[in-house]
């Protein structure tokens, strides 16, 4: 009797344990790290570059002892990411925004960085990003993005990279590609694909060449309301883009990123829209060799094409949290200063992350994608910048995605895809401003 | 034995009732609180009264997403139950292997929402493709139908389950009776099974109402809501509204659809509890 009243006993201390253990956990982590030297929590934007962040982590913390926590959102889950994250005591210490659009949302939280040594190190101020004097956010990488072209394909067809110049040369080149498809055995382009882990590269990327044309013609470097000027050409090149490529338009509602990033490594395609943060991706073993693959900018038939360049620019503001302990400050402070002014990070930066960071130290990269932009900002050639960061807000993007979708399924017009553009920007404009 | 009890009750009962209050009481105070906040993470809030509930009442897509939602659980409800029902009958009659068909039948319950969406989103697209009809993230008709077969196909073998069960407690006596007097099969069923499954019934009509209602990951992998909101339950909605906006303002609106939510499928439910509840005979 005795021995039952112990057993169970026992099993209910067990269970009464096991309900409040959840609880106790989160103070006893980062145990063996000198606590008075603060941590480092990153919610790192790009999934990409996370296995490099963790190996810079893990030396960051070999060199310093201080503790360094890396965390990487799932592709499109940022803000999600972000907003559950800092809601909990142990909040990112340093996390992105995405530019202006996206400080808006965050600037109560991101402290002024203008006292410290990692602004300083910035190349200029057109890298940080600013709410009125307090600089907010400071740029990390900058990007590139045009159409990544495979030459040696382009040369079966019968082309080089020379002859592509501008709109009309681009759409003479596919189109021929497509006419002798069978013959060639690859298409124009890789699938144009509208699942959300590719549509961004029309909704937002694509859609900035119409944007900054027309900022450029207005004078503006943002609007409340887009008129829409060069949404023709838009369409031109999205049509160029959906009926030159390795499958039906129809099919392209359920296609995915990887779908048409792996069609670009078998050799399906020719072309293939993205930027220089697929470098990795596309070469390397048993992928594509550096020699074959190239940039050439989007043209849309629109301004000086035989100077257009390259679209650089970022959407990678590095924020730190003011509400963060003052040692965390500091440890991430220092982090972020070591990563950009250190041998070892500056190389990880540029060779392992292929970014090229707008800092005094920064190391070149062998990216061939960044190596083109050089050249042809040498050549004087004209670079646009991403003026989609001030787009009004993430739903203005998705309806233009929807909207794209059905025009090339055919189940929409293009008329569908004006209004989700104009309409959708001052309505968006509004629901973004309004307090 | 009894007196054990009495005496060691709050060991047995604190450790439950402190974590239902840890975890649900307390959010859901916290949740309701934060419907009347604009807020971008919940230790700084705003209150700004009932401007949130002012914007989700005259949402057009919250509207529209009520519609669908309830349109939709109206039309699962009576396809899985009905499916549920004949398939327990077929599995109850003297059939050889109705135990490999249970299994069979009850297995799809057994994986995921999230999976059996993207699974079901590459079956049916396929099969659009093959007849030249719009993906299913092009129409709101074929996404419409697309939940509905993916529910149904995920739902008929658990509630087949439970009225399995059902049928399986009536008496033999009452059926073996009933033929002696001459009772067609016809009459058995209307007269005798099914108002003696009533208590399997409602629970059958409870659960498939409230998953219809609430049916958040199927929609999320097989449609997405697209084409622009147009196959968005309210589940969906929400969090939508919640997550793919940015801005302060959007997660009090989100906050408080949730709340609208939590009344509506209450009050449904209860309506539904009652309903059933009353026809329901005393063995």
């Amino acid at each position: 009797m005795k021995l039952k009243k112990v057993l169970a006993l026992t099993m209910v201390a067990t269970m009464a344990v096991g309900a409040f253990v959840g609880c106790g956990n989160s103070k006893d982590g980062g145990d063996s790290a000198k606590s008075d030297s603060g941590k480092v929590y990153y919610l790192n934007f790009k999934p990409e570059a996370d296995d490099a962040w963790q190996a810079l982590a893990k030396e960051y913390t070999k060199e310093t002892g201080v503790d360094v926590t890396v965390v990487t959102a799932a592709s499109n889950k940022y803000e999600e990411t972000l907003m559950a994250e800092m809601s909990k005591s142990e909040a990112p210490t340093l996390f992105h925004v995405n530019g202006p659009v996206g400080l808006k949302n965050w600037k109560d939280y991101a402290m002024d960085l203008s006292d410290t040594d990692v602004y300083k190190n910035l190349n200029g101020d057109e890298y940080a990003l600013k709410d009125g004097d307090e600089v907010k956010g400071i740029a990390m990488a900058v990007e590139t993005y045009g159409i990544i072209t495979n030459t040696k394909l382009l040369k079966e067809a019968g082309y080089t990279v020379d002859d592509i110049q501008s709109f009309d040369d681009l759409k003479k080149v596919a189109e021929d590609i497509t006419a002798r498809k069978d013959e060639l055995g690859f298409a124009a382009f890789t699938s144009a694909g509208m699942d959300d882990s590719s549509d961004w590269r029309f909704k937002t990327h694509l859609s900035n060449l119409p944007i900054y044309f027309e900022y450029q013609d207005e004078n503006e470097t943002s609007t409340d309301a887009i008129k829409g000027t060069y949404l023709d050409n838009y369409k031109n090149i999205f049509d160029l883009y959906i009926n030159n490529s390795t499958c039906d338009p129809k099919e392209l509602a359920s296609k995915t990123g990887d779908d048409s990033e792996a069609e670009f490594i078998n050799g399906e395609a020719v072309f293939f829209q993205n930027g220089s943060w697929e470098y990795g991706n596309v070469v390397g073993d048993k992928k594509l060799s550096a020699d074959d693959v190239t940039m050439i900018p989007i043209y849309i038939g629109v301004g000086d094409e035989a100077n257009q360049g390259l679209c650089t620019g970022t959407e990678n503001y590095w924020c730190v949290n003011s509400a963060a302990d003052e040692k965390d400050i500091q440890a991430t402070l220092d982090f972020m200063n070591w990563c950009v002014s250190s041998d070892k990070g500056t190389t990880a930066m540029a060779d392992d992350m292929g970014f090229v960071i707008p800092f005094k130290d920064a190391k070149d990269t062998d990216n061939v994608f960044v190596q083109k932009d050089k050249e042809m900002q040498a050549a004087g050639k004209t670079t646009i910048p991403w003026d989609f960061t001030t787009i009004p807000s993430e739903q203005w993007k998705a309806d233009l995605s929807s909207a794209l979708t059905a025009y090339a399924a055919g189940t929409g017009s293009w008329d569908d895809v004006k209004t989700a553009f104009v309409d959708g920007w001052a309505k968006e404009y509004k629901a973004a401003n309004q307090e | 034995m009894e007196k054990a009890v009495r005496k060691y009750w709050p060991v047995f009962v604190l450790p439950t009732a402190a974590a239902f209050c840890v975890g649900f009481l307390y959010p859901f105070i916290q949740g309701l609180y934060l419907s009347f906040c604009s807020f971008i993470t919940i230790d700084r809030a705003k209150f700004n009264g009932l401007q949130n509930y002012k914007y989700a009442l005259t949402d057009a897509t919250f509207l529209h997403a009520f519609w669908f939602t309830a349109l939709f659980t109206i039309v699962v409800t009576i396809l899985i139950n009905v499916g549920a029902f004949a398939l327990a009958l077929a599995l109850t009659s003297k059939l050889k292997a109705s135990n490999l068909f249970r299994t069979i039948f009850f297995m799809p319950n057994l994986i995921g929402g999230i999976v059996l969406g993207y699974i079901w989103q590459i079956l049916l697209n396929g099969a659009l493709t093959l007849l030249e009809k719009p993906l299913l993230a092009l129409d709101e008709k074929y996404g419409f139908i697309g939940l509905l077969i993916l529910m149904c196909w995920q739902q008929i073998g658990y509630m087949m389950i439970i009225y399995i069960a059902g049928l399986q407690s009536i008496p033999d006596d009452y059926i073996e009776a009933a033929k002696i007097d001459g009772a067609t099969e016809g009459q058995i069923l209307w007269k005798i099974k099914i108002p003696n499954v009533m208590p399997s019934i409602t629970i059958c009509m409870f659960l498939s109402l409230t998953n219809g209602f609430k049916l958040f990951d199927q929609n999320l992998a097989l449609t997405g809501g697209e084409p622009a909101h147009a196959s968005e339950m309210l589940a969906l909605n929400i969090y939508s509204t919640f997550y793919a906006r940015s801005g302060p303002q959007w997660k009090g609106y989100g906050q408080a659809k949730a709340v609208l939510f939590c009344i509506l499928v209450i009050i449904i439910s209860m309506i539904q509890l009652k309903a059933t509840k009353s026809k329901e005979v005393q063995q």
